[in-house]
């Protein structure tokens, strides 16, 4: 029997029916992608600012005034409690209640006129390594700054000659480490992964789950008119979820995208077709629904953890990376921020594009093997 | 070719170690409606579904109008029509939809044609736009019929169509099964309901997988070699309890006031039954057996070499 476009026409017409008619995953198709961008992109923060900080100084004079409004100028620092001692600053950083604690001595000013070396004590609750980090690196610049300008002009050129070792960060593409930059791309490729994936794979186990399977299986149909007809939806659903997350990603976050829209989508278009092959073969592994589901949250987990959305993908051990190598996602995600952060053009992305070719190749040779003739 | 649309040899289908069909033969005439009847659990649906292709036979061999059920499956399923045992339309589809889609997929050129004829022949005119879902037993039924007769199959498949419907429904639907008979199409239909077993030119009566018996109502009720008694009045309770004791009674059935006593042997039962009306007051008369008693004799004796 060969293919036949009415054939599919006819189950096309049927699955557009059913979509429309399920209200609950229709809700979740659009609402998973709201409900990510909406979580990820303003609640998470990997570059966390304005944390509570507790001030304790004696003195109170104008350089340990000219230091607060310096940190302060960095974002990251905001004194809750400006005139703490220090048992009390000890009971706030305890109770979390702040996250830093800065103690200027009573005899900085007077080190800082004499020119010996003042000294700052900033104790820094670091049971979350990410919170601190960031408010710390800017640290040790803002204050001599601080310092410098509070100096008098002539003593100036001395001071900065032999002071203050000025530390240099550049961060490349994102100068001013906006988490949203990184995070809002990525969560392109994990929501289109989440919703392709699930969807596809109940689909398909709900026709065996309800027993219609055995009906459409009896009817002259083929396995490609049939695996067609579950996945083309999902491309209209990816569409539509890509142009809401391209355009919370402009509007709301403000991510620049300098690179090639064509190159984007057709990066997109490829690894939508990965993410619905994967869904269609775990439905061939399913019986239920619940299994479905169960073992598509399998292979979420390691896709979010392992692929570089959640953490860097250079810092991870290399047992970590091959398996990383495996994911789809992983070689989205450097595609999609390459094009949009960077401006890579077809020859830069040749790689993950390649990757993601060879991944769709692989499970459509899968999809179709696994496919059910018969009931048995 | 021969005139049988049916005729499948020594099919067995296993699943894991339990055979489901164990060298099942069988023959259907075409244009004949042919029972398929057994207890719950002896191989009727999975014998159906190796007859459609939908399953893959072990062993065996067998043909549907000629056709290989194994090479030329995908042609045969243009000529088959299968109803499930489950209803197995689509519930979040309207009744019109259903319809549609199984039309377009066997390719029927006038689509709407078509459908609307086939909602008129079985009344689903007004229940067009309703979901399948929310249909009763019986008119799921009738949709389920209309959407396998809808590329007019020659051979039609039905496994219990009438489980859980009400008389009116049953009825009407097997006067649907007869009309479709005269047209040509030849029927293999399941049931676990005698009266509708009746209705069947011949049946098939298959036990754990194995075919007991097949041939006419007369023929099998004549093959199971019965004697049956009636027994009502006088003591009836003490009446059941005895016969149920005595070896040489194979069934005691109450039906209402009357007792249904059934053996083998028809000399031994005669004593047997004239002793205990005696003792108990009651009345016993000779009777017709019946195709129940028949079966129910064969599932005790499957294992009865005589069987
Ligand atoms: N897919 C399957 N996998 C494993 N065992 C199965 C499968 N299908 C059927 N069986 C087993 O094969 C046997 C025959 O089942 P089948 O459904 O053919 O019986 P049936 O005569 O149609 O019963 P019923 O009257 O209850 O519909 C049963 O023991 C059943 O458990
Ligand atoms: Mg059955």
């Amino acid at each position: 029997m060969s293919f036949s476009l009415s054939r599919l026409r006819s189950i096309l017409r049927k699955e557009a029916i059913q979509m429309r008619r399920d209200r609950v995953t229709f809700a979740m198709m659009l609402g998973i992608p709201l409900m990510l961008l909406i979580l990820f992109g303003f609640a998470i923060n990997t570059d966390p600012k304005r944390l509570s900080a507790a001030l304790v100084s004696p003195a109170q004079d104008r350089y340990t005034r000219a230091i607060v409004t310096a940190l302060e100028l960095t974002g990251y620092y905001r004194f809750t409690y400006p005139n703490a001692t220090a048992s009390e600053a000890e009971r706030l950083i305890a109770r979390g209640e702040v996250y830093f604690v800065v103690t200027i001595p009573s005899d900085f000013g007077s080190r800082v006129e004499r020119g010996d070396t003042p000294r700052i004590l900033i104790e820094a609750d670091a049971t979350d390594p990410a919170v601190a980090s960031g408010a710390i690196s800017t640290l040790r610049t803002v204050a001599a700054q601080a310092l410098l300008h509070e100096r008098d002009a002539e003593n100036q050129a001395a001071e900065a000659a032999r002071g203050s070792l000025q530390v240099i960060v550049h961060r490349r593409y994102n100068p001013e480490g906006i988490t949203q930059y990184n995070i809002v791309p990525g969560l392109l490729g994990v929501i289109l992964q989440m919703t392709m994936v699930m969807m596809t794979s109940i689909a398909l186990t709900r026709e065996i789950e309800r027993g219609t399977m055995e009906n459409l299986l009896a009817m002259p149909t083929t396995p490609l008119e049939i695996m067609l007809g579950k996945i083309l939806p999902f491309f209209g659903v990816g569409a539509v979820q890509v142009l809401v997350i391209l355009f919370a990603a402009k509007v709301l976050f403000g991510v620049p995208f300098i690179g090639s829209f064509g190159l984007l989508l057709a990066g997109i278009l490829i690894f939508v077709l990965a993410m619905v092959l994967i869904g269609y073969t775990i439905s061939t592994f399913s019986r239920t629904q619940m299994q479905a589901m169960q073992l598509a949250f399998f292979f979420f987990l390691p896709s979010i953890l392992l692929s570089g959305f959640m953490f860097p993908f250079g810092g991870m051990p290399r047992w970590a990376q091959l398996l990383g190598e495996v994911l789809p996602l992983t070689h989205f995600l450097r595609l999609v921020r390459a094009i949009m952060l960077k401006g890579a053009q077809a020859p830069d992305v040749a790689r993950p594009i390649l990757a993601l070719v060879v991944i769709v190749l692989a499970y459509a040779v899968v999809a179709l093997l696994r496919f059910r003739r018969t009931l048995d | 070719m021969s005139s049988l649309a049916i005729e499948v040899q020594g099919l067995v289908k296993r699943f894991g170690d339990r055979t489901a069909v164990d060298h099942v033969s069988m023959r259907v005439e075409s244009g004949e409606i042919a029972g398929f009847l057994g207890p719950n659990g002896s191989g009727k649906t999975t014998t159906m579904r190796v007859i459609c292709g939908l399953l893959t036979p072990d062993e065996g061999r067998g043909t549907v109008l000629g056709l290989d059920i194994r090479r030329d499956s995908e042609r045969l399923k243009r000529e088959i029509g299968y109803m499930t045992q489950r209803f197995s339309l689509y519930e979040d589809l309207t009744v019109e939809e259903n319809l549609r889609f199984v039309a377009g997929l066997y390719g029927i050129h006038s689509i709407t044609a078509r459908v609307q004829e086939q909602l008129e022949a079985l009344g689903l005119t007004e229940r067009r736009n309703q979901l399948a879902g929310t249909l009763s037993g019986g008119w799921k039924q009738r949709l389920a019929l209309s959407a396998c007769v809808m590329h007019r199959p020659k051979v039609l498949l039905l496994d219990e169509p009438t489980a859980g419907v009400d008389p009116k429904a049953r009825r009407a639907f097997w006067r649907e099964i007869h009309r479709l008979s005269l047209e040509g199409m030849t029927v293999l239909v399941s049931t676990h309901y005698m009266d509708e077993a009746e209705r069947c030119h011949r049946i098939n009566y298959i036990s754990l997988g194995k075919l007991i018996v097949s041939g006419t109502v007369e023929e099998v009720i004549a093959r199971a070699a019965l004697t049956t008694y009636l027994v009502k009045g006088g003591r009836i309770e003490e009446a059941e309890n005895l016969l149920r004791a005595h070896p040489d009674v194979d069934q005691v059935a109450p039906f209402g006031a009357t007792l249904h006593v059934v053996g083998r042997d028809a000399q031994k039962l005669n004593t047997a039954v004239m002793a205990v009306a005696s003792a108990t007051g009651s009345r016993a008369e000779r009777s017709e057996t019946s195709l129940e008693d028949a079966f129910i004799r064969f599932i005790g004796g499957t294992g009865d070499t005589q069987a």
